[in-house]
């Protein structure tokens, strides 16, 4: 994975098979602290102790179509090659919660990449539950939901052009605002 | 004067900033927006599922799957995209399995750019089938 926003767009989908109907994506932007984290949070099915030590393994996977799953293992890996560190909390029943820091001076920490365009895409497919991305950078903090989005729209389907044009844009805009690390 | 309040006006129209901002230009747009009552029938429109877990992404999935929505509303033609998990065939990623109305799906394997053009313009329009295709005996994948 080249940049966070593939990580994120990747990750997600573990929420989303864990039955979340909430899915928040967090990341902040620590100058002081030279950290930047990426907290992904979920109220799905979580996971039992046993399953969560594996977790991170590259060969241990839940799913039947082949024996690898590396989606974690890799974003822990870039976790830990860019000096920051990666955890993963789970309850069975209440859901999981995962944080890896990246030092934002380090080399090796990955650049965030287009997160409006893992946002939207995600947006097309997880249509059970809220998904919430909220960024915040030391100029401020910038949150959007899919719950307001479909608010505001009212039936009009994510997938026509002006309003896929829109959401970016919103996106976009608010993150320059913010002057998040790109 | 009244020039200059028509700049800023449209000024402040090519940002969208906020929920409302995003409100207005949908009502804005509404009448270009023709409301699908396809969209709700999901057997009417062509169903595109790209494949999107690590192997997918890892291979340029989230490129195929944007290309695809920007192409299919470039030409108008009805149909619902969506990210589906891993379908055991790392090896030509990225998938996607395309579903014709009243047709069985079909996955294709090694869709990039040109690959995926090449499904819109021959199987999607023209209903032939083309290279590429991953030979398997499935309904569809849930996963």
């Amino acid at each position: 994975m080249r940049t966070l926003s593939e990580h994120i767009l990747d990750i997600v989908q573990n929420s989303v098979k864990a039955k979340a109907t909430l899915i928040e994506i967090i990341v902040k932007e620590d100058f002081k602290n030279n950290l930047c984290s990426l907290i992904i949070k979920d109220n799905g099915c979580g996971m039992s102790k046993e399953i969560l030590e594996q977790a991170a393994n590259p060969f241990f996977t839940s799913r039947t179509t082949r024996k690898v799953g590396l989606g974690l293992s890799l974003l822990k890996q870039n976790a830990e090659a860019s000096g920051g560190e990666f955890t993963l909390e789970s309850e069975l029943g209440v859901g999981t919660k995962l944080e890896a820091t990246f030092q934002m001076s380090n080399m090796d920490k990955p650049p965030m990449g287009d997160i409006w365009e893992t946002f939207y895409l995600t947006l097309l497919s997880y249509t059970e539950g809220e998904l919430l991305y909220q960024h915040s950078t030391q100029k401020g903090k910038f949150s959007i939901s899919s719950g307001e989005l479909k608010e505001v729209l009212d039936g009009v389907s994510f997938q026509q052009k002006e309003i896929r044009d829109g959401i970016i844009e919103l996106i976009k805009t608010n993150l320059e605002e913010i002057e998040a690390t790109k | 004067m009244r020039q200059q309040n028509k700049l800023k006006t449209r000024i402040d129209m090519a940002k969208i900033k906020s929920l409302a901002d995003l409100r207005k230009m949908k009502e804005e747009a509404q009448s270009k927006i023709k409301l699908r009552e396809n969209s709700d029938n999901p057997e009417q429109v062509v169903q595109i599922k790209v494949g999107m877990a690590t192997c997918g992404i890892a291979s340029g999935a989230k490129e195929t799957m944007k290309y695809f929505v920007e192409e299919l509303e470039q030409e108008a033609i009805d149909a619902v995209v969506t990210q589906t998990g891993c379908m055991g065939y790392c090896y030509a990623e990225p998938t996607v399995e395309v579903t014709l109305p009243k047709k069985e799906p079909v996955v294709f394997g090694d869709v990039k750019k040109e690959k995926a053009r090449e499904i819109i313009d021959v199987y999607i329009k023209r209903g032939e089938l083309i290279d590429g295709i991953i030979p398997m005996s499935f309904k569809t994948i849930d996963d």
